[in-house]
């Protein structure tokens, strides 16, 4: 015992206790720092089985939430010294309470799937990184940044690549977007599937992206007269590819290398993303590495056998970018329990592919009456918005829907009024008024109304 | 001339002169950013529906079968059905299918053209080896489906040319529409109702 203390440290009498007790080791201020890293790598990759890690003592008894490292928790947090700073090894985790995660998918292949993020848990408006929805149709490859190229080639005057250190050199803008799967929500045409909205709704985030406008890149290699289109590719294993309209791309698209003030996470495409405001999230090209300019879209997979709409007639709508206003209440939904009537907060997200969030209704009694909620931030181009309403309910069932008004005019449609749009086989796209049935016992489930 | 404005006139003159060399002659936008080759660039490939970006070479299903049943089988399903549990969409069936209650979206029903067939496996299969095909093996492949699916004859020679020429049953299937649609500005009731 003496010579695992033999540094020098001075041991404190709750030290004395984790000799005693083995499931306290590892958890006190004076352990040391490799011992600490082991326990953040363990806590970084919860999702393994806390036996693999029988040296732990700790990890037999309790683990940290992902994210998260697990200290000792004093009864007076005023009574005894805080540990030092940068223990963390100067990169911080979140506290141990906090066990919020991003929910798979139930898919054959975690390779080729998505997770959701915890919308229920959002404390504001952009998502924490480490909870930013995830779709994959290759994995998420490992990319080191000094080995990585941009191309831009095709219709230009001059092909040129740019590495990471040539990107970071040119003039960047910040900017706040969701992004949202357009198949998000898609299980909800034909009965309420999502037991919750995390699953009903979580393939929606919102990040401050960083990067340089398409429009630098195009200056750089000049654009021939004929372009009109521009191919994104992924270096990922499924060298994923969208065709994206110039237009759009001289507008506001944007070559993305920050997320949320850090280098965007490798599940969200590190080193380099392509941003595409307020358009398909499929569209948003991950790991990105190629950028051909063409005087035609290039007829690729995602864009032809996935994310078209198949109508009732039979045809389908190929190119239907536009991620559609659209709202949810985040509390109460799926899965909880109000405890008893009384005061309560509807809060929720809403946002807009094509505009601004001009106003958000809610309704207590499934789309009859609507009253105005509050917005609690302010809203900007294609990005989200967080909103929130005063309810007393008073014991009754109750049925609550939220509706995102766009500054366009625009309103979020009624489910049946979207499918008597698009019918029932469309996929894609589905933006109708979420509903959210409260029992009279306080139950909250996902109903069709 | 102050010694300052000496010194930075000597200093502007250096620097500017390797940049007046410089390809477009702005020296503002040419110093970040290399010029590449066509040869450099050849390791990068993208497949137009008009043939464009297809490699040399050729296959038949013929070819394609025994490497269909190596490659892709064990996912896609020996009669293209796609296995369930495995996540792999269906390739052949579903013909007609899309206007009524229950569509069926294959390749053979549902994607307009050929060439995206060719594009996606060269680029994203087989699943477990990406990028592990030769050329003639995803024209082998991409003929024993299309042969499966009955869009082309089980003796066609696939090559960049008959390749570029199949027609898809599904190639008028699709029209552009970034919406919204206008259908919801006269949906009953407007805005205000249920």
């Amino acid at each position: 015992m003496a010579q695992r203390h033999d540094n020098g440290k001075q041991k404190s009498a709750s030290v004395e206790d984790s000799e005693i007790c083995p499931c306290q080791d590892g958890m006190h201020l004076d352990v040391d720092l490799s011992r600490r890293r082991m326990l953040m790598s363990t806590a970084a990759i919860a999702a393994v089985p806390a036996q693999l890690f029988a040296s732990s003592a700790i990890a037999e008894t309790k683990t940290a939430p992902p994210g998260a490292v697990l200290y000792d928790v004093p009864d007076d947090p005023t009574k005894v010294m805080g540990r030092a700073l940068l223990e963390d090894g100067g990169y911080g985790t979140r506290s141990q309470f906090e066990t919020a995660v991003r929910a798979r998918a139930d898919n054959p292949n975690d390779m080729t799937s998505w997770s959701y993020t915890p919308l229920a848990d959002m404390k504001g408006n952009l998502t924490p990184s480490g909870l930013h929805y995830e779709r994959h149709h290759g994995g998420i490859p490992a990319i080191d940044p000094a080995k990585h190229f941009l191309y831009v080639h095709g219709m230009v005057d001059e092909a040129k690549k740019f590495s990471i250190a040539d990107i970071l050199r040119l003039p960047s803008i910040t900017r706040r977007y969701f992004i949202e799967c357009s198949g998000n929500t898609y299980d909800e045409w034909a009965k309420p599937k999502g037991k919750n909205v995390q699953v009903t709704h979580g393939l929606l985030s919102t990040s401050e992206w960083t990067g340089v406008p398409f429009a630098t890149f195009a200056r750089h290699v000049g654009l021939k007269d004929d372009a009109s289109w521009v191919l994104g590719e992924g270096a990922d294993a499924a060298v994923m590819t969208r065709s994206i309209p110039l237009d759009k791309m001289l507008t506001d698209g944007l070559i993305a290398y920050g997320q949320n003030g850090e280098m965007i996470r490798p599940e969200q495409g590190y080193p380099l993303r392509l941003v595409v405001p307020g358009y398909e999230g499929n569209m948003m090209i991950k790991w990105l590495r190629r950028l051909q300019v063409s005087d035609r879209p290039f007829m690729t997979r995602e864009e032809t056998g996935r994310y078209t709409g198949l109508m009732p007639n039979g045809r389908a709508r190929q190119f239907y970018y536009s991620m559609d206003a659209k709202s949810v209440i985040t509390f109460p939904s799926g899965e909880m329990l109000l405890p008893k009537p009384g005061h309560y907060e509807i809060r929720g997200i809403a946002w807009s592919g094509r505009g601004r969030v001009q106003a958000v209704d809610i309704s207590m009694d499934g789309g009859k009456n609507w009253i105005p909620a509050r917005i609690d931030d302010t809203p900007e181009a294609m990005s989200s918005v967080r909103f929130s309403c005063p309810w007393f309910w008073d014991g009754k069932p109750a049925i609550l829907q939220s509706r995102c008004i766009e500054d366009s005019g625009y309103v979020q449609p009624t489910r049946t009024e979207l499918i008597r749009l698009r019918g029932d086989h469309f996929f894609y796209h589905y933006n109708a008024i979420q509903s959210w049935a409260v029992a009279a016992d306080g139950s909250v489930s996902n109903v069709h109304v | 001339m102050s010694m300052f404005r000496a010194v930075a006139a000597a200093v502007a003159m250096l620097v500017a002169v390797p940049l007046i060399a410089s390809a477009s002659g702005d020296p503002a936008i040419d110093t970040i950013g290399t010029a590449v080759s066509p040869e450099e660039l050849a390791k990068f490939f993208v497949i137009m529906p008009d043939g464009e970006g297809l490699p040399p070479g050729s296959g038949t299903a013929a070819a394609g079968l025994p490497l269909y049943a190596e490659k892709c089988a064990m996912c896609h399903g020996e009669n293209l059905e796609g296995l369930e549990g495995t996540g792999a969409p269906p390739l052949a069936g579903g013909r007609g299918t899309l206007a009524t209650k229950k569509p069926f979206k294959s390749v053979e029903s549902y994607w307009p053209y050929a060439s995206t067939l060719y594009d996606y496996i060269w680029r994203a299969m087989p699943f477990h080896e990406p990028g592990s095909l030769t050329p003639d093996e995803v024209y082998s492949i991409t003929a024993y489906i299309l042969s499966f699916a009955k869009i082309i004859d089980e003796a066609t020679v696939l090559d960049a040319k008959s390749l570029s020429e199949v027609k898809m049953p599904n190639v008028d299937g699709f029209y552009v529409d970034n919406g919204p649609d206008r259908l919801i500005y006269r949906a009953q009731g407007g805005a205000t109702s249920k």
